[in-house]
């Protein structure tokens, strides 16, 4: 682990450089700690794959003594309660027709038919690495390898709310309106950020998220707000995980 | 009691001192790009030094208003008309019911502040009202400010204005030599690296707004196969895509990013990148840390004994 001075007011803990679920788990131990931290001195956490940017307030706490809370917590070892008994988030997904328009190209890619994409993209397990790129846009391990299909060569300048996608060997999902390059599978009737809810992400770092395929019909339902908390309907399981709002 | 939007400018947003404690979840600060100027005039006219204001860009607006209030304007020199006569800068200065205030092109810089004692009633958006277009968050509706909009002014039993000493408005002049602390991937670019971007001038680019300031100069070489996996990016930071133009990344920026940064402007410059206008040059010194932070802390002194 190294400790680099990123500016005068934030402090990037490095855990190593490579995607890798053990480096990513560290990262997030590290941000759960200092979460409950934050305000005047800590002013932001940015989590990402291997590594955690500390924003602070110099002023109210120096350098060194930020230093030598990083080092007193990624001293202790073991795991806390909060990593010990986590639970999936479903996240109910209507796949291709006109809200997965490129589910086609993925089963060309990959070699897999319709069904059989969807069937290996809603049983596989993902993990919030972190949130960035816009409100948020969870970056997510766990894609299978066999479904990893190239970005668009000219990114779409609109992406609809909710689109979920394939970018390369990364599944992710837009939580708002946003350009972007990634290959649209499916999308969901949930809403993911919303700024009045707390908290405005339905998703935080270091979630565990799987995905419920629906029908049109119940995407249409859940959208038009008749359900307030989708549950998984098609596939029967009521343990929708839906995080505390 | 309400002031109208007559004309908005060039491009008008409502801006606090930003919203924090959501990075983790890509929700970057925004706030006012030109923070001190934001605090002066808040603190002029009495309020919370994070009380909104609007920002305005290259371009001023007309604002009119229905009943009296004590405005300062702040940042940039503008050429703002109250009638026929001169508003000043840097100074509280009341208005009359129905005055309209005329501001035209900013000039010395890029961004003016319009403040208003008790500052707007606005509904804050994850505990600020900073606006962040790029979301839609804060503001009005997350959006510039448009012609017909009306934004409410709190009522404050008159509260005492201040005034900011003579000696004290020379800490407030503009620098073209910006200050920067290494950056995480600052050895990448070598010592040779760092003191050609010492050495030669950078142009600002057209293409700069609030979420990054474009330079144009000396182009800095990145070592080859050099990829880095997306981190977390601060404030300032100079991020050096493969084109080698630097680009310092600023208060709309993305809260994480995968080009390599080379060093980070220092805090008390910040000020300074808010006011570069397109075509403004540029040097960039390298300083320590220890150094920032000592500059940031006269800069607070400077606040606090800056008014009579």
């Amino acid at each position: 682990m190294r400790v680099i001075e990123a500016s005068d007011s934030s402090m990037l803990v490095v855990f190593g450089d490579e995607i890798s679920r053990e480096l990513n788990r560290r990262v997030i131990r590290l941000f759960h700690d200092l979460q409950k931290y934050l305000g005047p001195e800590i002013r932001n956490l940015h989590p990402a794959y291997a590594s955690l940017l500390i924003d602070f307030d110099p002023l109210r706490l120096p350098p060194a003594e930020l230093r030598a809370r990083i080092d007193e917590l990624t001293g202790q070892s073991g795991m806390t309660s909060a990593e010990a008994a986590r639970q999936a988030i479903e996240i109910p997904v209507c796949y291709g027709g006109e809200l997965g328009p490129d589910l086609p190209d993925v089963a060309q890619h990959t070699g897999f038919s319709l069904e059989e994409v969807i069937a290996r993209h809603s049983a596989a397990e993902y993990t919030v690495y972190f949130i960035g790129f816009s409100p948020g846009f969870p970056y997510m391990g766990g894609l299978p390898e066999a479904l990893a299909t190239p970005r668009l060569k000219t990114p779409r300048t609109s992406v609809p709310a909710g689109s979920v996608g394939i970018g390369g060997s990364q599944t992710g999902l837009y939580p708002m309106q946003w350009s972007g390059g990634w290959r649209l599978i499916g999308r969901t009737p949930m809403r993911m950020f919303d700024p009045e809810a707390n908290p405005p992400s339905r998703l935080q770092p270091g979630d565990l998220v799987k995905f419920t395929p629906i029908t049109r019909e119940s995407f249409d339902r859940m959208a038009a707000g008749q359900t307030d908390e989708p549950k998984a309907g098609s596939s029967g399981t009521a343990s929708s995980g839906t995080p505390g709002r | 009691m309400a002031m109208r939007i007559l004309n908005p400018g060039l491009m008008t947003t409502i801006q606090d001192l930003g919203r924090y404690g959501y990075a983790h979840l890509g929700v970057t600060p925004a706030g006012a790009a030109d923070a001190l100027a934001l605090r002066v005039a808040n603190l002029l006219l009495g309020n919370d030094e994070n009380t909104a204001a609007l920002e305005m860009t290259l371009l001023g607006a007309t604002v009119e208003f229905e009943r009296a209030a004590m405005v300062a304007l702040t940042g940039a020199q503008v050429e703002c008309r109250l009638g026929t006569a001169r508003a000043p800068m840097w100074k509280a200065f009341p208005v009359l019911p129905g005055a309209v205030l005329k501001c035209g092109a900013i000039t010395g810089g890029a961004r003016t502040y319009l403040a208003v004692q008790g500052g707007f009633r606005l509904k804050p958006a994850m505990g600020s009202v900073a606006t962040l277009r790029s979301a839609h968050l804060g503001g009005l509706e997350g959006r510039a400010l448009k012609a017909g909009d009306r934004l409410d002014v709190r009522h404050v039993d008159a509260i005492g204005v201040r005034r900011i000493s003579r000696q004290a408005l020379a800490y407030l002049e503009s620098r073209r030599e910006l200050r920067l602390t290494p950056g995480p991937q600052a050895s990448w670019f070598g010592r040779e690296g760092l003191e050609r971007l010492q050495q030669g001038a950078y142009v600002v680019s057209g293409d700069s707004d609030r979420r990054g300031i474009r330079f144009q100069g000396e182009a800095l070489a990145l070592p080859p196969k050099s990829q880095l996996i997306t981190e977390g990016i601060s404030l300032g930071a100079m991020q050096v895509p493969p084109d080698g133009q630097p680009i310092i990344l600023f208060v709309d920026q993305q809260t994480t990013g995968g080009y390599p940064k080379a060093a980070n402007v220092i805090a008390v410059d910040l000020r300074h990148v808010a006011q570069l206008r397109p075509r403004d040059e540029v040097h960039f010194r390298m300083v320590t840390v220890d150094e920032a932070l000592g500059l940031l802390r006269e800069q607070e002194e400077w606040l606090r004994k800056a008014f009579d």
